[in-house]
C-alpha cells in the first residue's frame, strides 16, 4: 500500500464512474459551496465593518475573529448537534442528520476565517484609500462596499481558504450529519469510514480524489487572480 | 445635485483683473497641529481668496501637506479654526472642495469607473453620469484609455485621471498636494494646463509645491511655510521677487535656512 | 455566552441557508433514523439487510453509526427513531428511564481477542478469556482498548474486572486506550503490536489485518448480545413511532432474522439471530 497505488486507485475510482462516488463528491461540493457562500454573506460585511470602521472594541473584535479561525471542528459539531438535537432549542426544525446541518456547522467554521481574512484585506486597502475617500465624502456604508469590491480578487483567495477548510473538514460534519449513506455521506466522512473498516487503500484513493478536487478549484481561482494581477486589480 | 462641472464664480472686472471679494473664500487662523507635544503646524494664518491660485511653498518638513489636510478637514487641528465663507468648515463646505494627492489614489477599476465613482458618491443618477464622464475624459485627454484598468496607466496619466476625478463633482475649491512631484516635464505641463483650465473656469486653487518654477507659473498668491509657521504670505509678484523674510530669501536662493529663533514672521 | 454567540451565528446561517438548505435536502418523508453501532455498519450487515426491508416497506433507513455509548445518548436526546446497539444493561436502563419503549433481543455475535503472531503473553489458542487477560496483564503485553464507553469497551472492562486486573493503573503503560471506534482501534493496535478485543464481525470484514490472528475465542463469556428498541414517542414526540415500530417488528420477525443469518463474509456467518418469537 503506497501513494502510487492510491493514485492509480483514485483514477480507477473516478474513471469507473461509480454512482456512489459521484453522489458523495456531489454532496461534498454542494455542502461546502453552500457553506462558503453563507460564510461570505456573513463574513464579508463583518470583516469589512471591523476592517474599515473605527469603533470602541474594534481591536477586541479583530482578536476574537482571528482566534475563532482556529475553532475546533469537533466542538463546533457538538454545539450544532446540541442546538439541532430533538431536545435542543432548534430541534423543531428537524435539521439534524441532514445536509443543511452540515452546511450550518461548516458555515460556523468558515465564517471566522472569511471575516478575519476579509478584515485584513479591507484594513490594508483602507489604509491606502482612507484619505481619498474622506476627501470625496464617501459615506461609511459606501466605503465598506467600495473596499470589498476593490479587494474582490484578494477576497476570492479568502473564500478559497474557507473552501479549503470546509471541504477537508470531517469532525463537525460527521457529528451533525451522521455519515448516513446516500444522505449525509461526504468525501471526508467516507474516508473516515473506510479507514475504520481497515480499507486503507480505498481511503487513500478517496483522499487523492479529494486532493485533486481541491487542486482544481485552487487552480481555477488562481487563474482568475493572475488575470486580475495583470490588470493591477489584485 | 445639479449637473457637475466647474461653475464660473470669479468676480471679474472689465479689464480681466480679479477684484478681491469682501470675505475670503477660506480663512484659517491660529491653526495648530501637534503630535506628541511637537507643533508641526504652529499658529498659522492663511487667507484663500476666491477665484485665485494660492501656492503654498516651503522646505521639506515645513508642514505644507498638513496645512492642506487641515484646511480640507481630513485631520482636525489641535487648535485654531478654519472658516469657509465666514463660517466654520462643515460637511457641506467640504463637499464644495476636492483634493488631489501627490501619489494618485486610484480604485482598482477602469478609468471610467474611477470617474463614475466620484459621481456615484454624490448621488448622481446613472444616466446623468455618462455625459459628465465623457466631458471629463476628453478634457483630461484620457478618452482612448477609458476602458483600461486605472492602475496600469503611466504616472502622468494616473495623475490626470485623479485630477479629472477631483473636478468631476464641480468643486469650488481644489487642493493639490505636490501633484507633479514625481512626474516628467511633459506630464507636469499637462497637469499645469488642466489646473489653469479649471482655474479659468472659476475654481479656486490651493497648490502645495516645492518647485519654484511651478510657483512662478501658477501662483497668484504665495504662502511660505517654515517649521510649521507662516513665514510670509502675500501676492506672488511681490514675494517671489522681493521676499521680506529670511527663510523665503534662503529658500529662493537655494540655501538651507537654519532657524536661530522663530522671529522672522511677517503676516500680510 | 459562547453558546449564545454560536446560536446567533447559526440562526443567521440558517436564515442565509434557507435556499441552499432546501436545495441539498431532498427530503423523502418515509424514512427513519436508526442510532446504531460501528460494528453493525462496518461489518456490512446493514448494507445487506436494509435494502430488503426498504424494498418491502418503502421505508428508508438512515443509520447513524457511532459507539454504543454515544448512540444511546443521541437516542436519549430524541435524535433517532430506533436504537440498535449491544450493551444490554445500558439498554435496559435506557428503557427504564423512559427513553425507550421495549427492548428486544435481535442477534448475537462474539468477541475475540486478536494478537500478533509473536504472542508475547502466550495466550494463542486459549478459550478461557479471563485466564488469557490475566496472562496479558502479568506479561504486561501491550493491549489496545477502545476506551470510548462503547458496548465493546463495556464488555471488555467487565472481563478485566472478572480477571481481577485493575487496568486503570496500567493505562498509558501496557494498557492503551485509543478512545476511538473499533476500526480505528484495530488500525492503531495492530500497528503497535498490541492485543485487541474486537467483535468477530468487524474483525472478519476488517481490511487491514496485517499478520494478526485470532488468539482467544470461543469463551461463552465473550457472547455479544444486540438489542433493538423504539425510542419512546411519548417522551420524544418527533419520533416516527409507526415507521420505527415497523422496522423493529421486521428485524425480529422470521424474515428479518433470516436476512441476518444469511449475511456471510468469506463464507462465515457474522451474526446469529436469536430474537424470541412471540
Amino acid at each position: 500500500m503506497d501513494l502510487g497505488h492510491a493514485i492509480i486507485g483514485a483514477f480507477g475510482l473516478v474513471l469507473s464512474g461509480d454512482p456512489d462516488l459521484t453522489e458523495i463528491i456531489g454532496l461534498s461540493l454542494s455542502v461546502t459551496l453552500s457553506a462558503v457562500i453563507a460564510a461570505c454573506v456573513i463574513g464579508l460585511p463583518l470583516g469589512a465593518a471591523v476592517g474599515a470602521f473605527r469603533f470602541p472594541g474594534r481591536t477586541v473584535c479583530a482578536v476574537i475573529l482571528n482566534a475563532f479561525m482556529g475553532l475546533p471542528p469537533v466542538v463546533v459539531g457538538l454545539v450544532v448537534y446540541l442546538m439541532l438535537s430533538a431536545s435542543g432549542p432548534l430541534g423543531v426544525l428537524g435539521l439534524l442528520y441532514t445536509p443543511t446541518a452540515m452546511v450550518i456547522a461548516q458555515t460556523i467554521l468558515v465564517t471566522p476565517i472569511v471575516a478575519a481574512l476579509t478584515r485584513q484585506v479591507v484594513e490594508d486597502l483602507n489604509a491606502e484609500y482612507a484619505e481619498q475617500f474622506a476627501s470625496l465624502g464617501v459615506s461609511p456604508l459606501a466605503r465598506a462596499g467600495a473596499l470589498l469590491w476593490d479587494g474582490r480578487y484578494s477576497l476570492l483567495t479568502v473564500a478559497l481558504a474557507g473552501f479549503g477548510r470546509a471541504i477537508a473538514e470531517v469532525g463537525a460534519v460527521i457529528i451533525v450529519g451522521g455519515n448516513i449513506n446516500h444522505v449525509t455521506r461526504v468525501m471526508t466522512t467516507t474516508i473516515a469510514l473506510e479507514t475504520s473498516k481497515g480499507n486503507l487503500e480505498l481511503a487513500l484513493a478517496l483522499g487523492v480524489v479529494l486532493l485533486t478536487i481541491a487542486l482544481i478549484v485552487n487552480a481555477m481561482v488562481m487563474a482568475v487572480r493572475a488575470l486580475a494581477a495583470r490588470a493591477a486589480y489584485a | 445635485m445639479s449637473a457637475p462641472g466647474p461653475a464660473p464664480r470669479r468676480a471679474t472686472a472689465p479689464g480681466g483683473s480679479v477684484i478681491p471679494l469682501a470675505a475670503p473664500l477660506m480663512e484659517a487662523s491660529g491653526l495648530t497641529y501637534s503630535v506628541r507635544g511637537r507643533r508641526l503646524v504652529d499658529d498659522a494664518r492663511l487667507v484663500i481668496r476666491e477665484g485665485r491660485r494660492t501656492v503654498i511653498l516651503g522646505p521639506n518638513g515645513a508642514g505644507k501637506s498638513l496645512v492642506l489636510r487641515l484646511m480640507h478637514g481630513l485631520i482636525t487641528p489641535t487648535a485654531g479654526r478654519v472658516d469657509w465663507r465666514g463660517a466654520p468648515l462643515d460637511k457641506a463646505a467640504r463637499r464644495a472642495q476636492a483634493m488631489v494627492f501627490q501619489r494618485p489614489v486610484l480604485l482598482r477599476r477602469s478609468v471610467r469607473a474611477n470617474l463614475a465613482f466620484a459621481l456615484a458618491v454624490r448621488g448622481v443618477a446613472r444616466a446623468a453620469r455618462r455625459p459628465a464622464i465623457a466631458t471629463a475624459l476628453e478634457r483630461a485627454r484620457l478618452t482612448h484609455l477609458q476602458s483600461q484598468p486605472a492602475r496600469v496607466l503611466s504616472g502622468g496619466e494616473q495623475q490626470r485621471l485623479a485630477l479629472a476625478r477631483a473636478l468631476m463633482t464641480g468643486p469650488e475649491l481644489l487642493f493639490l498636494d505636490e501633484p507633479t512631484a514625481s512626474l516628467d516635464p511633459a506630464s507636469t505641463l499637462a497637469i499645469e494646463t488642466l489646473i489653469e483650465e479649471a482655474s479659468a473656469a472659476g475654481v479656486t486653487v490651493v497648490l502645495v509645491t516645492h518647485d519654484r518654477g511651478q510657483a512662478e507659473r501658477l501662483a497668484d498668491d504665495v504662502v511660505f511655510l517654515q517649521s510649521g509657521r507662516v513665514a510670509e504670505h502675500g501676492p506672488a509678484s511681490r514675494l517671489l521677487s522681493a521676499p521680506a523674510s529670511e527663510p523665503l530669501r534662503a529658500w529662493l536662493s537655494g540655501r538651507l535656512y537654519v532657524e536661530a529663533e522663530k522671529s522672522s514672521r511677517i503676516d500680510i | 455566552m459562547i453558546r449564545r454567540h454560536f446560536m446567533a451565528l447559526a440562526a443567521a446561517g440558517a436564515l442565509a441557508l434557507g435556499l441552499a438548505g432546501t436545495a441539498v435536502t431532498a427530503q423523502a418523508e418515509d424514512f427513519i433514523v436508526v442510532q446504531s453501532t460501528t460494528s453493525t455498519q462496518n461489518s456490512g450487515l446493514f448494507d445487506h439487510i436494509l435494502p430488503i426491508f426498504t424494498e418491502k416497506t418503502g421505508i428508508e433507513v438512515r443509520v447513524v453509526a457511532v459507539g454504543t455509548g454515544q448512540a444511546i445518548k443521541n437516542a436519549a436526546n430524541g435524535d433517532g427513531d430506533v436504537l440498535f446497539v449491544h450493551a444490554k444493561p445500558a439498554e435496559e436502563k435506557f428503557v427504564a428511564d423512559g427513553d425507550g419503549v421495549e427492548r428486544f433481543d435481535v442477534m448475537y455475535n462474539d468477541f475475540v481477542i486478536v494478537g500478533p503472531p509473536a504472542d508475547p503473553a502466550g495466550v494463542a489458542g486459549s478459550s478461557d478469556v479471563v485466564d488469557a487477560l490475566g496472562k496479558i496483564a502479568e506479561a504486561e503485553a501491550p493491549f489496545a482498548s477502545r476506551g470510548d464507553d462503547s458496548g465493546t469497551h463495556k464488555a471488555e472492562l467487565a472481563l478485566w474486572k472478572e480477571a481481577g486486573v485493575d487496568v486503570s493503573s496500567a493505562s498509558g503503560g501496557w494498557y492503551r486506550e485509543t478512545g476511538s471506534g473499533m476500526g480505528a482501534t484495530l488500525n492503531t493496535g495492530t500497528a503497535m503490536g498490541a492485543y485487541i478485543m474486537t467483535d468477530r464481525a468487524t474483525w472478519i470484514s476488517f481490511g487491514n489485518k496485517g499478520d494478526y490472528q485470532i488468539a482467544v475465542e470461543g469463551d461463552p463469556k465473550m457472547f455479544n448480545q444486540y438489542g433493538i428498541m423504539l425510542v419512546n414517542p411519548e417522551k420524544h414526540p418527533n419520533v416516527k413511532a409507526d415507521l420505527g415500530q415497523t422496522f423493529v417488528d421486521w428485524v425480529i420477525s422470521p424474515e428479518g432474522q433470516e436476512a441476518i443469518a444469511a449475511y456471510k463474509v468469506d463464507g462465515q456467518a457474522l451474526f446469529f439471530p436469536n430474537a424470541q418469537a412471540d
